[in-house]
């Protein structure tokens, strides 16, 4: 007996068991959580030509600066917009309360235009310096507009023309409101009243502070996942991450014996790998990556399967549990390479093709492939050296790669 | 266990007529029914809107009905969550394509009637999307496999390569073959779900190669061909039952506990992973033997 190697074993087993005991879920916690999980609402947007304006680069670049600017105002954390290709614009709202009215918001020309008694335009959007939603007269929610130097001008000049007569303020084309003109406005302010809501005001307000796209957005895509069944999801995936986990976890003991507590022990180092690195990536936890996970975890026991197979025909041949060890290892080790690097190529073609949630499982399904042979031929090959070296038995059945010795069968 | 499993043994070269036969009439109603039936494409393929609405009231179908027709979309799929058997809160509208704009009004009419909502999940998609969809998942997998020949040609020879592919065809077959038997909805997760049946599967089959590509080297000349794919899957099989077990294990657990959002994905997966464990053990090193241009004994 060697106290020395058996101490080293059981030094690794403590930590790496404590470590995923007090670690697992503050890590788990840190991952970012995809729309699925958390929810909130997913939307792609796609520019069109109008009769005004076809899409070029320059259009969709400043659509983008808008609606990061509309998106901001709303005040959540983590939101994402990015274009996509040529003429698609990607927006991620986690956590939104209101989703109709958001997506209401971020596809809206916002043309705000002030139309004189002849029905010419006489301001556009480009006069305002701001915008704000306030209560006014009678605690009524509305809009305040502010213009900039030139529009308080030119707004002095039309209402002191209009004397009497109705100025429409219309939002993309439709008439928000159409008040008559007292006297001429020289403070460059004005304000739209209308039966708002003081939400509604604020947005409105945002709209026109952000100003006006350039070219027509159409919502191409809007997937939206409510707080309820996100938390639904997530409970579910956690049960069936656990209830897959203990399987594997037995099916180990049960087959492999002292051999399988090394597996199971690798195996707890795997998912913490796997978290950790997800972790740094700054990857995002899909419904279908935590699949890929449990999943993972299913097929992260095969390299160990591999090498105790392996093990079990060398000490049939004859061989001593040492070197039956190091040539299951060995062998084994070039079954592994190749049949996970092929898997690999699925995971990476996954990668550079999908989008979104399937990018996501690419991702996990890659790491899984790679940190199941780093946990598997590393962990499990020391942590079984230190044991078999530590000589504490010499009987093959305790590691679950060969028959009980006749002795035993006898004494049963 | 593995003894046991040792006594089972029989030539599974010599009997290939039964495995390619189970194989070839399950593909041929598979693609039967692929013609004729089709597929249940679901809104990421066709477009169209899903809603899932929790209403703060049970609610109808009739009266559902009533609000869709009165919006002009009569046709709509309507269908009751945890429903008592007449009505339920939580209520799932399936439209065809409709433009963002009209779906909110078709939200405020039935809010109308039936009072403030919470939103379960709404997706909705352009028809542009499904054509692009499709087109990315046939270019993600035609492209590994390219790759993967590439690979396996490079560590192995092309024939395995050859063999190893016409395995994932079978695979990729047969799990298309039960979305359009059984008639389940296909969405976007699907290509996910088949890409990770060809890693699995493919990653099944480079073992038992890998074996064959071993006991090639120390085979003696009394050996013949057959015989030596036949120990090298025996040899393995052991291994392949196991690791089967496990990833059915996790693919089980995911499809009874992870709930509604992803059956479908987890049944393809659960699917294409028997068809993954039945085609690397039964078929693939048959037919490189049958692709070398021996016959079953030589």
């Amino acid at each position: 007996m060697r106290w020395n190697e058996l101490g080293k074993f059981l030094l690794v087993t403590l930590a790496i068991v404590g470590g995923f005991c007090v670690y697992i879920r503050p890590l788990t916690h840190s991952i970012k959580q995809g729309l699925d999980l958390q929810g909130g609402t997913h939307v792609v947007l796609q520019a069109v030509d109008t009769a005004e304006l076809k899409v070029d680069d320059d259009a969709v670049k400043r659509s983008v600066s808008i609606i990061e600017r509309r998106v901001n105002e709303l005040g959540l954390t983590e939101p994402l917009i990015q274009r996509q290709g040529k003429d698609r614009i990607i927006v991620e709202l986690p956590g939104i309360k209101d989703p109709e009215k958001a997506i209401a918001m971020l596809g809206k020309t916002a043309m705000l235009q002030f139309i004189d008694y002849d029905g010419k335009v006489v301001l556009t959007g480009n006069d305002l310096k701001d915008s704000r939603g306030q209560i006014g007269q009678n605690n009524r929610a509305c809009v305040s507009l502010e213009f900039n130097d030139e529009g308080a001008k030119k707004f002095a000049e039309v209402t002191a023309r209009s004397i009497g007569r109705p100025i429409a303020i219309a939002l993309d084309g439709k008439v928000l409101t159409a008040p008559n003109v007292n006297e001429a406005i020289t403070g460059g302010r004005a304000q739209i009243t209308g039966n708002y809501t003081m939400e509604e005001a604020e947005h409105l307000a945002i709209l026109l502070r952000s100003g006006s796209l350039p070219v027509k957005l159409e919502i191409m895509e809007n997937r939206t996942v409510g707080p309820t069944l996100g938390q639904d999801s997530k409970e579910k995936s956690i049960t069936a991450f656990i209830i897959g986990c203990a399987a594997v976890f037995v099916f180990m003991l049960v087959f492999y014996r002292l051999s399988g507590v090394v597996a199971d022990i690798a195996l707890l180092l795997y998912t913490m790998m796997l978290l950790l690195v997800m972790r740094y990536l700054n990857a995002t936890l899909t419904l279908p990556g935590i699949a890929g996970i449990i999943l993972s975890i299913g097929m992260a026991v095969d390299a160990n399967v591999l090498i105790f197979e392996r093990f079990k025909e060398e000490v049939k041949k004859g061989r001593t549990l040492r070197s039956a060890m190091d040539a299951g290892f060995d062998r084994a080790l070039i079954t592994i390479m190749d049949s996970n690097i092929t898997t690999l190529m699925a995971a990476l073609i996954l990668f550079y093709l999908g989008t979104g949630p399937v990018k996501g499982f690419a991702v996990t399904l890659a790491l899984g492939v790679i940190l199941s042979m780093i946990s598997a031929v590393i962990v499990t090959k020391y942590m079984l050296h230190f044991l078999i070296y530590s000589n504490f038995t010499k009987n093959p059945w305790i590691f679950g790669v060969g028959a009980p010795k006749a002795e035993e069968v006898a004494e049963k | 266990m593995s003894d046991l499993i040792q006594k089972l043994r029989f030539s599974i070269v010599r009997n290939y007529k039964i495995f390619f036969g189970i194989t070839i009439t399950f593909l041929c109603i598979g693609f039967g029914s692929m013609i004729m039936r089709g597929f249940n494409l679901g809104i990421d393929f066709t477009g169209g809107t899903i809603m899932d609405l929790y209403f703060q009231r049970p609610v109808k179908v009739v009266e559902l009905r009533e609000v869709m027709s009165s919006q002009g979309l009569g046709n709509s799929i309507i269908q009751l969550a945890n429903s008592d058997g007449e009505s339920s809160p939580d209520v799932l509208i399936r439209t065809g394509i409709i433009t963002e704009a009209k779906r909110r009004e078709v939200v405020e009419a039935l809010k109308a009637k039936f009072g403030e909502y919470e939103i379960q999940r709404i997706e909705q998609v352009d028809a542009t999307v499904g054509g692009e969809l499709i087109e990315q998942a046939v270019t993600a997998i035609v492209l590994s496999w390219v790759l993967m020949i590439a690979y396996i040609s490079l560590r192995f020879e092309f024939r395995f390569a050859i063999a190893a592919i016409l395995a994932l065809i079978v695979d990729v077959s047969v799990t298309l073959s039960y979305f359009s038997l059984l008639q389940i909805e296909l969405d976007s997760s699907f290509v996910a779900a088949l890409l990770t049946v060809v890693g699995y599967s493919i990653n099944s089959t480079i073992v038992v190669f890998d074996r064959i590509r071993e006991n090639m080297k120390l085979r003696r000349r009394t050996e013949t061909l057959s015989d030596m794919i036949d120990n090298s899957i025996w040899q393995t099989m052991t291994r392949t039952f196991y690791t089967s077990l496990t990833s059915l294990f996790s693919v089980v657990a995911i499809f009874l506990w992870g709930g509604e959002t992803i059956r479908n994905f987890s049944f393809a997966m659960l699917v294409g992973f028997s068809s993954g464990i039945y085609t690397s053990s039964l078929l693939a090193a048959p037919m490189w033997l049958f692709l070398r241009g021996k016959k079953a004994g030589d």
